[in-house]
C-alpha cells in the first residue's frame, strides 16, 4: 500500500513499449524519410508532455505553446543559421558574413542580439533559457494575479498571436514569414545527409525519454499530486499552507522547458524554423496531441502526438479537404467521446479484456494499484 | 495586555461596492479558549474567517495574531503563522486518497523544491496513521475521497487542519449535514483538541455550541451584538429579538 | 516627420486616421457584441464565433447575387433583407450547436474552448468546399459608394459611415433586449444563480438555447456588416477570434458598457498607432498593453468587486 515507488510495474511496461517502438521498431520498419518524419512527430510529443503536467494534471490550459516551442527552434536555428552564413558561402551578398535574409532586408550588421548565438554552448543553454524566461514572466504576471482558466487560455493565445506578428514583421532580424531557412551543419558536421538524420533521431529519441523521466518524477513527486489538489480545490491547497502562483510558475516553466527543447530538435531534423510552427493553429493543435493521448498520461500523449501527425500527413498527402474536417472532428470527438483519450480507452475498454484472457492463465488477477492510467 | 490574548480584531470592516459586510468589528480571542461566532445569515460571519485567513482583503481595521499583523499576509503566509481553517462545505481533493489528502496537508515541503524533494519517511506515516485514527478512517486510508460519505469527508478535512497542528483552528460549520452521534463525536474531538490550541467555531446548532463554547460572540449586520458565555448571551434580550426568539 | 505637413494637412491626417480608428470601432463593436452575450452572460467561450460571423457574410453575398439576378429593381434594399436573413442563419446555426454541443459542457469551460474549436475548423472546410477557397465580395449598392467630402482635405466613405451606424443601433438594440425585455431579465437571473432561477420557474435551459442562438445571430449581422467594408473568405472569421476576445475580456466580461469602452480604447490606440509606427508592430504594442492592463486588473475594466 501507499506505494510512492518511482514506476508501477504497469508503468514500467510502458515505458519499455515505448522504447521499443521508437528506438527498435521505428528505425526498423521505416525507410529514411518516414524515419525522419517520425523523429519531427516526436517533437511535437515533448510539447505534449509539458502540456499533460500542466494541463492535465495542474488543470491549466496554455494556448500559446507554440511559442516556446518557436522560441526553442528559433534559438537553435540562429546558432545554425550563423554557422551557414560564413563571408565565403556569403560573398555574393552586399555584406558578407550575415544571414542572407539580412542582407535582403538592407541590413548591414549583425544585430547585437545575435552575437551570442556563434557559440554552441549559449545556444544550447538558450534553447531551455529563453523559453523558461518567457514562461516565467508570464507565469508571474498571471498566476500571482490568480489569473487562470479560460483567462489564462485566451491570454496565451493573445501571445502566440503577438509572437507571430512580431516575427513576420521584423523579417530583417528573424527572418519573417519564410523563417530562418537553408541550415546546413553543426560544428561542421552536415545534418542534411540520410546519416545525420538517422543519429539525429535516436538523439531526438534519448532526450525524449529523458523528458518523459523528469515528467514521471514530478508527477509521482508530492508536487504531482498537489497540481491534482489545486486543480480540483485550489482555496484548500492555499490553506494548507502553499503558495499556489510558485507551483503553476514551475510546472509552467517545466512545460515551457519541454517545449523549447522539442522545438530545437525539430529546427535539427527538418532544417528550419518559420511562424507558421509558433502560432495560434499550431498551438491549440498540440494541445490536441495531448487530449487525444489522454491528458492526464505523459506516454499518452507521445501517442497522441505520433497519431495525430501521423494522420496529418496520411490524409493531407491523399485528401487535403478532409484533413480540417478529421482535425475539427476530432477536437469535439476527444471532448465529447472520449475525454480520457487513448489512455482512457486503454485502461477501460482494453486493459480490462486483456487481464480477463490473462486472468485464466494465471487465475490470480493483478490487484489494481490505483495508478492513474498510462 | 498583549500576552493575554493570542489574536486581536480591531475595527475590523470590508465593504463590497458600499455595502459593509462587517462593520468595525472587534473582538479578541485568548489562547485555548474555544469562540463561538453565532448570528443570522448574512450577518457576515464567514466573512469574518475570511479576513482573519487572507481570503478576503479588508477595507480597513487590523487583525494581529501573536503580535503578526495578518492582514498584510498571503493566505499561505498566515498558514505557516498558525492559522487553519475549514471551510463550510466539505473541501478535499476527491481525486486524492485518504493519505495523500492528509499528506498534502503534513507541515513539511511547502516550497515548490521541497514538495519535489518529499520523501514519505516513517514520522510522515506514522503521523498520518494517528490523525486517521482521530478521525476514524484508519480503515480508509486507501480509498480517493471522493468515495466518502458526507461526515467522512468533513472529518477528513478537520483531520487535514490538525496535521498541520495550527495555534488558532477556525471552523465554519463543522457539523452541518452530520447525524446526532457525529455530532458529540465532533464535540468531544474538538472538546479534546482545544487543550493545547485556540479555535474559532461558526454554528447554529445551539447544542452542539453549548457543548463546546468557552464564549459565544453573537454578529448581527457585520457587528457585535452581544458577547460572553453561552448563559449570557442567551438571556440578552437584544440577541432573542434578533436571533434566538425564532 | 511632421515637418513635411502643414498644420491643416496635418489635422486633416488625424481626422481620417480618427475615423479610421472609428470604422476599426464599429467592426470591434459588432463582433465583440455577441461574444459578450455568449461569454458575459453564459461564460461559454465560443472559437468559433469568428465562423458565425462569416456565415452571415456568405449569407449576404448569396442575397446579393439573388437580387442582382432576379431582382435588380430592388438591389438598393438587398442588404436588409440580407441582414434579417444572416441573423437567422448564424442564430439558428447557434440554436443546433448549443443543442448538438454546448449544452453537454457547461461545467468544463476549457473542453468547450476546445470543442467549439474543433467545430471552427469544420465550418472553415464546409465554407471552402461551398464558397471555394478565394474570397468573395457583394455588389455594394450605388448608394452606399462613393464619400462624403467633410472639407477640402477630409472625406468619408459612406459605407463606412453606414457600418459605423449599424454598430450603434445593433447595440442599441442588444442593450434593448438584455435589460428591458423579459429574456434579458432571465438571462441575467440565470447568470447570477441558476438553480434558484430554475426554482422560480424560468426555463433555464432553452433561456440558455436562446441566448446562444442570439449571440450567434448578432454575429451574423456583424459578419453582414463587415460585406461592405471588406470581402469574406473562409479563414477570415480567425483572424478576429483573439482580437475579439481580448475586447471582451478587457471591458469585463458581462459589462455591455465595459464591451463598447474596450472596443474604443482598443480600436483608437492601434489606429492612431499605425500611423507612428508600422501596421505590424501597432498591433503587437496595442496586444501587448490590453494583456499587460489584463494582468494588473485581471477582472477587465468594468466589473464589481463582489463577495465570494
Amino acid at each position: 500500500m501507499q506505494s510512492s515507488a518511482f514506476m508501477s510495474r504497469k508503468e514500467i511496461i510502458g515505458f519499455v513499449i515505448l522504447a521499443a517502438l521508437i528506438f527498435v521498431i521505428f528505425p526498423a520498419v521505416l525507410d529514411n524519410f518516414r524515419l525522419n518524419l517520425f523523429g519531427k512527430y516526436l517533437t511535437y510529443a515533448f510539447v505534449a508532455v509539458g502540456l499533460a503536467l500542466c494541463w492535465g494534471a495542474g488543470g491549466i490550459l496554455s494556448l500559446g505553446q507554440g511559442v516556446f516551442f518557436g522560441l526553442g527552434g528559433y534559438c537553435m536555428a540562429m546558432f545554425l543559421k550563423l554557422e551557414a552564413s560564413t563571408p565565403e558561402n556569403t560573398a555574393i551578398q552586399s555584406t558578407p558574413g550575415i544571414p542572407d535574409f539580412m542582407d535582403w532586408n538592407q541590413l548591414t550588421e549583425l544585430p547585437w542580439w545575435w552575437e551570442p548565438f556563434y557559440s554552441l554552448p549559449i545556444a544550447l543553454i538558450a534553447v531551455v533559457a529563453v523559453p523558461v524566461m518567457f514562461a516565467f514572466i508570464i507565469g508571474v504576471a498571471m498566476f500571482t494575479r490568480r489569473v487562470g482558466g479560460v483567462y489564462f487560455a485566451i491570454i496565451t493565445q493573445a501571445f502566440a498571436a503577438i509572437m507571430t506578428i512580431l516575427i513576420i514583421g521584423q523579417q530583417g532580424y528573424t527572418g519573417g514569414v519564410n523563417g530562418i531557412t537553408d541550415l546546413r551543419t553543426l560544428l561542421g558536421w552536415d545534418i542534411r545527409t540520410d546519416e545525420a538524420k538517422t543519429v539525429l533521431y535516436f538523439v531526438n529519441g534519448v532526450l525524449l525519454f529523458a523528458v518523459l523521466l523528469v515528467a514521471q518524477y514530478v508527477r509521482k513527486s508530492k508536487l504531482g499530486r498537489l497540481l491534482i489538489a489545486m486543480r480540483d480545490q485550489e482555496d484548500r491547497v492555499r490553506f494548507s499552507g502553499y503558495n499556489v502562483a510558485n507551483f503553476k510558475i514551475f510546472i509552467f516553466c517545466l512545460g515551457a522547458a519541454f517545449a523549447g527543447i522539442g522545438g530545437a530538435m525539430f529546427t535539427l531534423q527538418v532544417g528550419f524554423m518559420s511562424p507558421t510552427l509558433v502560432g495560434i493553429v499550431p498551438s491549440i493543435e498540440m494541445v490536441i496531441f495531448c487530449a487525444v493521448g489522454g491528458r492526464l498520461s505523459i506516454l499518452g500523449a507521445v501517442y497522441g502526438a505520433l497519431l495525430v501527425n501521423w494522420a496529418k500527413t496520411s490524409l493531407s498527402e491523399s485528401f487535403p479537404e478532409l484533413w480540417l474536417l478529421g482535425l475539427g472532428g476530432l477536437f469535439i470527438a476527444v471532448v465529447m467521446v472520449f475525454p480520457n483519450g487513448l489512455a482512457g480507452v486503454w485502461s477501460e475498454k482494453i486493459e480490462p479484456r486483456l487481464l480477463e484472457i490473462m486472468g485464466k492463465k494465471k487465475s490470480v488477477a493483478p490487484a489494481p494499484d490505483g495508478a492513474p492510467a498510462e | 495586555m498583549d500576552e493575554r490574548f493570542i489574536l486581536k480584531v480591531e475595527d475590523l470592516t470590508v465593504s463590497f461596492d458600499g455595502f459593509k459586510a462587517v462593520d468595525h468589528l472587534s473582538f479578541y480571542v485568548e489562547p485555548n479558549e474555544c469562540r463561538v461566532i453565532i448570528g443570522p445569515n448574512g450577518a457576515g460571519k464567514t466573512t469574518v474567517l475570511d479576513l482573519i485567513c487572507g481570503r478576503t482583503k479588508a477595507t480597513e481595521g487590523s487583525v494581529v495574531f501573536k503580535g503578526k499583523e495578518l492582514l498584510a499576509m498571503r493566505e499561505d503566509q498566515i498558514v505557516h503563522a498558525g492559522v487553519g481553517r475549514k471551510f463550510q462545505t466539505p473541501s478535499v481533493y476527491e481525486d486524492l486518497t485518504v493519505f495523500e489528502n492528509l499528506e498534502l496537508s503534513y507541515p513539511k515541503g511547502h516550497g515548490v523544491f521541497g514538495a519535489l524533494a518529499f520523501k514519505r519517511d516513517e514520522t510522515v506515516r506514522a503521523r498520518i496513521k494517528e490523525i486517521a485514527q482521530t478521525i476514524f478512517l484508519d480503515g480508509q486510508l486507501d480509498e480517493k475521497a471522493a468515495f466518502l460519505s458526507h461526515g467522512q469527508k468533513q472529518w477528513l478535512e478537520i483531520g487535514m487542519l490538525l496535521i498541520q497542528d495550527p495555534e488558532l483552528l477556525m471552523l465554519d460549520e463543522p457539523v452541518a449535514g452530520m447525524s446526532v452521534a457525529e455530532r458529540k463525536k465532533i464535540a468531544e474531538l474538538l472538546n479534546r483538541i482545544i487543550q493545547d490550541r485556540s479555535v474559532i467555531v461558526i454554528e447554529h446548532d445551539m447544542g452542539f455550541v453549548a457543548d463546546i463554547a468557552t464564549r459565544v460572540t453573537v454578529l448581527h449586520q457585520g457587528k457585535t451584538l452581544s458577547e460572553g458565555t453561552m448563559d449570557r448571551v442567551q438571556n440578552d434580550p437584544k440577541v432573542v429579538e434578533v436571533y434566538l426568539g425564532h | 516627420m511632421f515637418a513635411d505637413y502643414s498644420m491643416s494637412e496635418l489635422g486633416a491626417i488625424f481626422a481620417m486616421q480618427g475615423f479610421a480608428g472609428l470604422i476599426l470601432f464599429s467592426v470591434f463593436v459588432l463582433m465583440a457584441l455577441g461574444l459578450a452575450i455568449i461569454f458575459g452572460q453564459m461564460g461559454v467561450i465560443n472559437m468559433a464565433h469568428g465562423e458565425f460571423m462569416i456565415l452571415g457574410a456568405y449569407v449576404t453575398y448569396l442575397t446579393s447575387n439573388l437580387f442582382g439576378d432576379y431582382m435588380p429593381a430592388l438591389f438598393g434594399t438587398y442588404f436588409f433583407v440580407a441582414m434579417f436573413l444572416a441573423f437567422l442563419a448564424s442564430g439558428a446555426l447557434g440554436l443546433f450547436v448549443e443543442w448538438a454541443l454546448i449544452r453537454h459542457l457547461y461545467k468544463r469551460p476549457l473542453d468547450t474552448l476546445l470543442a467549439t474549436w474543433g467545430l471552427s475548423l469544420i465550418l472553415q472546410q464546409i465554407y471552402r468546399s461551398v464558397f471555394g477557397a478565394r474570397e468573395v465580395g457583394v455588389t455594394i449598392p450605388d448608394w452606399m459608394m462613393g464619400s462624403l467630402p467633410l472639407t477640402d482635405l477630409i472625406e468619408v466613405p459612406i459605407n463606412g459611415i453606414f457600418v459605423m451606424v449599424l454598430a450603434v443601433s445593433i447595440s442599441i438594440a442588444v442593450y434593448v433586449m438584455m435589460f428591458r425585455s423579459t429574456w434579458g431579465k432571465q438571462v441575467r437571473a440565470i447568470n447570477q444563480n441558476r438553480v434558484m432561477a430554475g426554482a422560480v420557474g424560468i426555463n433555464t435551459e432553452w433561456t440558455d438555447r436562446l441566448t446562444f442562438g442570439i449571440g450567434c445571430g448578432v454575429a451574423g449581422v456583424a459578419g453582414s456588416a463587415f460585406t461592405m467594408i471588406g470581402s469574406t473568405g473562409p479563414t477570415a472569421g480567425q483572424l478576429y477570434i483573439v482580437d475579439t476576445f481580448l475586447v471582451v475580456v478587457f471591458g469585463g466580461a458581462g459589462s455591455l458598457l465595459g464591451t463598447i469602452a474596450s472596443a474604443f480604447s482598443i480600436s483608437q490606440a492601434q489606429s492612431i498607432m499605425e500611423f507612428f509606427l508600422s501596421g505590424s508592430m501597432a498591433k503587437v504594442l496595442t496586444l501587448l498593453v490590453v494583456v499587460g492592463i489584463l494582468m494588473i486588473r485581471p477582472q477587465g475594466l468594468f466589473s464589481l468587486k463582489l463577495r465570494k
